[in-house]
């Protein structure tokens, strides 16, 4: 009985499974993991893998966060979307902005003068007056003028911790952008409780940030939560004159200024959001400005669960921006010029899934769920082929979906760095100093990048010759740029010098066959770095086996993120794997990591190898503060010789960025300086709704024939048993009455 | 009873500071308020002065265990273990080093982790109480011998396997499912959660059934299986009315106790199937370093631990009247 009623309840599951899948049968796309709703729409959809620590535009500072704030605020200038090398333009500047320069008596001084006469350096900015903001509840107003959500009670908070946020309030407003925006947000960077990672640094230029920084530090000591107003607190150095021009006025001559002007840093945040968001109860509902960005750009954040999904929708207040109409020779050839002065942005809606992990990425975007992807390793040779003669292409298959490849060498560079601290490698007397600078020459030479590039990272990378990588001026390719300490310029192409010159080099340094010349001991090298990634062991064991090939033994000391990040800083690593990624593309923000007072153990800066070279540094004064021009690529040349010469580090890899894109996805260019470039991307969405349909058919009769098996199997159990239930207890069949 | 469920709660707070000190110093060990200042505030242009500013304003200025500058009772309190450790006793989770509240994080990610880990439980206990069942009625035969051999098989293939293996045979080849994502739509969500909870109970089929298996065994040569069987019984009725009931017991010890931490949520699943819970939450921020989330999730994966503990004793006097609680 029990038996029977158990095998009712299985054939009704089956049947309501059955019914289930014939219901959802009725949508073509079963995997579709978007609504059906949205087929046809004209989204971008994209991933992110970790959740965006800060959304404040003044905090913000990794890739994973201003990926989505980049699309909503607007700082005063922007990168040409095309145009290479990197061109910056207006954003919300009706002109690039005026920069004059002042001696100690106010005098005006030529763009030209040493940068030791200039006691300032003002930036005065026109802006346009058409710039709006996007809609929201801080700009709300009642009759009377007065905030309308300023005193929002509990309930009303409540209701805005969800993942639509303060657009759950009714009638948003919204207003022009004013110059006093930007001197808000200027002086939100000294804001002891927003703590800019940039503060530091601008303290040193900006007039007076670091005194308003302890104005506003007295006045929180006074009432420690509450809201500070720093519309009371002056800052010199950031000046609204009126509405539509703003002054901002360094204490120096600091040409990289205006780079950082293109930067989220320097976006404005009206004083109003300040005020709405510092309410106490949405400031502890985690609604605040680091989760719900107000921006004057392109885009504004509608969605915002973190976990899952990030949306961004088009803002209808964007002021008139055009897509370019001039670019790079091949960009009219590959279709980027196809939406010459169309009205930005392109797209209505992007929406941001979060993927922890590559492989469902990768199996989406190979569904047509995603419009773009990078390429894991584990992908690569499904996605990439490379022909002999080295040319990149997608594999047969990804092209037959269509799916187009752009590469492009990054803003970066990799080495390995030697702690110039160290007695072995940098060595502390004279002596000891000369024979350092050889090993590192030696080493320069031993280890073969172009195997490690071809072995380690699917080719993804070239060979740095230097620290500037292409497309950061003072750059020079062929025979100009190669690094003579460790290679040749042979039958048109660089070759790397012979193990034998590293030899001869070690035996110089008092190493010969990796041997102390006067004890015999071994040379013992050891390589500080992180567990995972460069730490893996394959390639520990083949830095080893290069290595041995001078007769030099390398020690791994493998260790966490922290420890790691404190050797460097008490200088404790003797080598070490490092990248930096450019803040700008100016030599100046390569050239400072080798800057003596940048060094980190003395002085807590970025220059980790604590390299210090005084004619170094000089040239680094002189060139920070020229133009890009011939005297500057003359300076740029002398520093470069200097480090390829002492060698501070190996200049290991420029990382080359592989983008697949979707065939439906038009106007897409790499680029690896600016972020706000989704504005500019166009989306054929009948074509991606067709694509995707052929793409993804269930297919039922697998799973069908599964499930039979499964009934199969059972079948010969239930005979079994009904043949064992009819036994009776010597083992005879029962008769039936 | 009460009395007994009073002790159990008291006894439970000298284990809850102990698992909080544990943590403690097991983070700190690893990580100082300086390294935690430094991976919140990333690694670029970070000054002294910032890092002081940060671990001020969230209180890792102080000292960890024993304030010596400060005195009478202020010397434990006004520490970092006593401010964030210890505060938990009294519901406060407090904000992640990024400055989110965790309550409300844990409020957000809970329904998430039970939309898997409910039906995970649910239907993976049915299954595999009815596959031990299954064995245990054709046991000797080869229905039974080959059922081991696929259990020992099932709990030989790391889980990871069967979520890369499933993800790509049903969502990638056979395209039935979505390959990963979430809706908070029940009406929507189920077309996500079929594949991670049919994944889990499948990668957790092998040990459950081999165990219970083994339970029902045991049970099945005891005295009054023979006399129900003496009686007439069919072995089906033997099965389902005596020898499940009485084999209950073992089973609950297992089960009831997991069943508060089915709000922790699933590490590996979630992460692949993109589910949003607290699994993931975790995680995330374990390689965070954010103290405030670890000690808050340790702390609740304890306290829920602990209350599965005491459920458990409480449903051995529901099953078995002969136990009594004093």
């Amino acid at each position: 009985m029990v038996f029977k009623s158990f095998s009712v309840c299985c054939r009704r599951f089956c049947l309501f499974l059955g019914a289930a899948l014939l219901l959802t049968a009725c949508g073509s796309e079963w995997n579709d993991p978007y609504p059906a709703s949205e087929r046809g729409a004209n989204r971008l959809y994209s991933a992110f893998a970790e959740r965006p620590k800060h959304l404040d535009p003044a905090v913000a500072y990794s890739n994973s966060e201003i990926g989505f704030i980049a699309q909503i605020y607007e700082p005063p200038l922007q990168y040409h979307y095309l145009k290479r090398p990197f061109e910056l333009i207006s954003s919300t500047l009706a002109a690039m902005p005026q920069v004059s320069l002042y001696d100690q008596a106010g005098r005006l001084l030529p763009e030209s003068a040493p940068a030791e006469q200039v006691a300032r350096s003002v930036y005065r900015l026109q802006l346009k007056s058409d710039v709006r903001y996007q809609p929201h509840p801080a700009f709300s107003l009642n009759d009377d003028g007065s905030a309308r959500y300023m005193n929002l009670d509990a309930s009303l908070s409540r209701s805005l911790q969800t993942s639509i946020g303060p657009l759950a309030l009714a009638d948003p407003g919204s207003r022009l952008l004013t110059a006093h925006d930007y001197v808000y947000q200027i002086k939100r960077l000294a804001h002891p409780t927003v703590q800019s990672p940039i503060y530091g640094m601008m303290s040193e230029h900006i007039v007076g940030l670091k005194s308003l920084a302890g104005q506003i530090k007295s006045t929180l000591e006074a009432q420690p939560a509450a809201w500070v107003d720093l519309d009371k607190l002056p800052l010199p150095g950031a000046v609204a004159i009126d509405d539509h021009t703003l002054e901002i006025t360094l204490q120096d001559k600091y040409p990289q200024f205006i780079y950082w002007l293109a930067m989220n840093f320097f976006a404005p945040v009206p004083r109003e959001v300040d005020q709405f968001y510092s309410q106490p109860a949405l400031r502890n509902g985690n609604v605040n400005i680091d989760t719900w960005p107000v921006g004057t750009g392109p885009y504004m954040m509608v969605y915002n669960n973190p976990n899952a999904r990030i949306e961004l929708k088009r803002n209808p207040n964007f002021h008139d921006e055009r897509y370019p109409c001039q670019g790079q020779p091949d960009d009219a050839m590959m279709g980027l010029l196809a939406s010459c002065d169309a009205r930005l942005p392109l797209i209505d809606t992007v929406v941001f899934s979060r993927e922890k992990e590559s492989l469902p990425y990768w199996n989406k975007f190979l569904q047509g769920y995603y419009d773009e992807s990078g390429i894991s390793s584990d992908s690569f040779d499904q996605a990439v082929r490379i022909n002999i003669n080295g040319d990149v292409n997608v594999s047969p298959a990804m092209s037959a979906q269509g799916i187009g490849l752009q590469t492009s060498v990054r803003t970066s560079v990799y080495y390995m760095g030697f702690n110039m601290l160290d007695p072995v490698v940098g060595g502390r007397t004279p002596e000891e100093q000369r024979r350092a600078k050889l090993l590192r020459q030696a080493l320069s030479i031993v280890f073969d990048r172009e195997e490690f590039i071809s072995i380690f990272l699917n080719g993804r990378g070239h060979p740095a010759m230097g620290p500037l990588p292409p497309g950061i001026f003072g750059y020079q390719s062929g025979e100009a740029g190669i690094n003579p300490v460790v290679y040749t310029w042979k039958d048109g192409e660089p070759h790397r010098r012979n193990l034998d010159e590293a030899k001869a080099l070690l035996a110089k340094a008092g190493w010969p066959d990796g041997r102390d010349a006067k004890t015999g001991r071994p040379l013992v090298l050891n390589l500080d770095t992180t567990s995972g990634g460069l730490g893996d062991k394959s390639t520990m064991d083949w830095m080893s086996r290069q290595l041995n090939q001078v007769g030099v033994q390398l020690v791994v000391r493998s260790t966490d993120f922290n420890r790691f990040q404190e050797k460097l800083r008490k200088g404790s690593a003797q080598m070490y794997f490092l990248g930096w990624n450019a803040d700008y593309p100016d030599p100046e923000n390569f050239f400072f990591l080798f800057y003596g007072p940048e060094g980190k153990v003395a002085h807590g800066g970025e220059n980790t190898a604590n390299y210090s070279n005084p004619e170094f540094d000089r040239l680094f004064r002189v060139m920070k503060n020229q133009p890009n021009g011939p005297a500057r690529q003359a300076v740029i040349d002398q520093m470069l010789k200097l480090v390829r010469e002492d060698a501070p580090w190996i200049y290991w890899f420029y990382p080359k960025s592989y983008v697949l894109r979707q065939s439906w996805l038009q106007n897409y260019k790499l680029n690896n300086v600016a972020s706000n470039t989704i504005k500019y991307q166009r989306i054929d969405a009948d074509s991606r709704a067709k694509l995707r349909a052929e793409w993804n058919h269930p297919l039922r009769w697998p799973f069908m024939l599964i499930l039979g098996g499964l009934v199969l199997l059972l079948w010969p159990a239930l005979k079994a048993y009904r043949s064992r239930s009819g036994l009776d207890a010597f083992g005879q069949q029962v008769r039936k009455r | 009873m009460f009395a007994y469920i009073l002790r159990r709660v008291l006894y439970a707070v000298p284990i809850l500071i102990g698992v909080n000190l544990i943590t403690f110093a097991l983070f700190f060990m690893v990580n100082s308020p300086d390294d935690m200042a430094r991976m919140q505030l990333g690694v670029k242009r970070v000054t002294p002065e910032a890092i002081e500013q940060w671990k001020a304003e969230r209180g890792y200025d102080k000292p960890l265990f024993v304030n010596e500058t400060a005195s009478g009772i202020a010397q434990v309190t006004d520490t970092v273990f006593y401010s964030k450790s210890l505060t938990l006793f009294s519901g406060e989770f407090g904000r992640s080093e990024d400055g989110r509240e965790i309550g409300q994080e844990i409020r957000e990610r809970m329904g998430p982790s039970l939309a898997i880990a409910v039906p995970t439980f649910v239907v993976g206990l049915g299954l595999t109480v009815s596959l031990a069942l299954f064995l245990v009625l054709f046991r000797g035969t080869w229905l039974d011998r080959t059922g081991v051999v696929l259990c020992v098989g099932l709990m030989s293939i790391s889980s990871l396997f069967f979520i890369i293996g499933g993800q790509f045979l049903f969502a990638r080849v056979l395209q039935l499912v979505p390959i990963s994502g979430y809706s908070s739509n029940p009406l929507v969500a189920w077309h996500f959660l079929i594949l991670p909870v049919a994944v889990a109970v499948v990668a957790g089929i092998g040990g459950s059934t081999r165990w219970y298996r083994t339970l029902f065994l045991e049970e099945i040569g005891k005295d009054y299986v023979r006399t129900a069987r003496a009686k007439g019984l069919s072995d089906a009725a033997v099965l389902f009315r005596h020898v499940l009931r009485n084999g209950l017991i073992p089973i609950l010890t297992g089960v009831v106790v997991v069943i508060p931490s089915l709000f922790m949520g699933s590490l590996l699943i979630e992460s692949f199937f993109g589910i949003p819970g607290l699994g993931s939450y975790t995680i995330d921020a374990i390689a965070a370093q954010d103290f405030a989330v670890v000690r808050a999730m340790v702390f609740l994966g304890s306290v829920l631990y602990l209350l599965g503990l005491i459920l458990t004793d409480l449903s051995y006097t529901l099953v078995d009247p002969r136990i009594r609680l004093k």
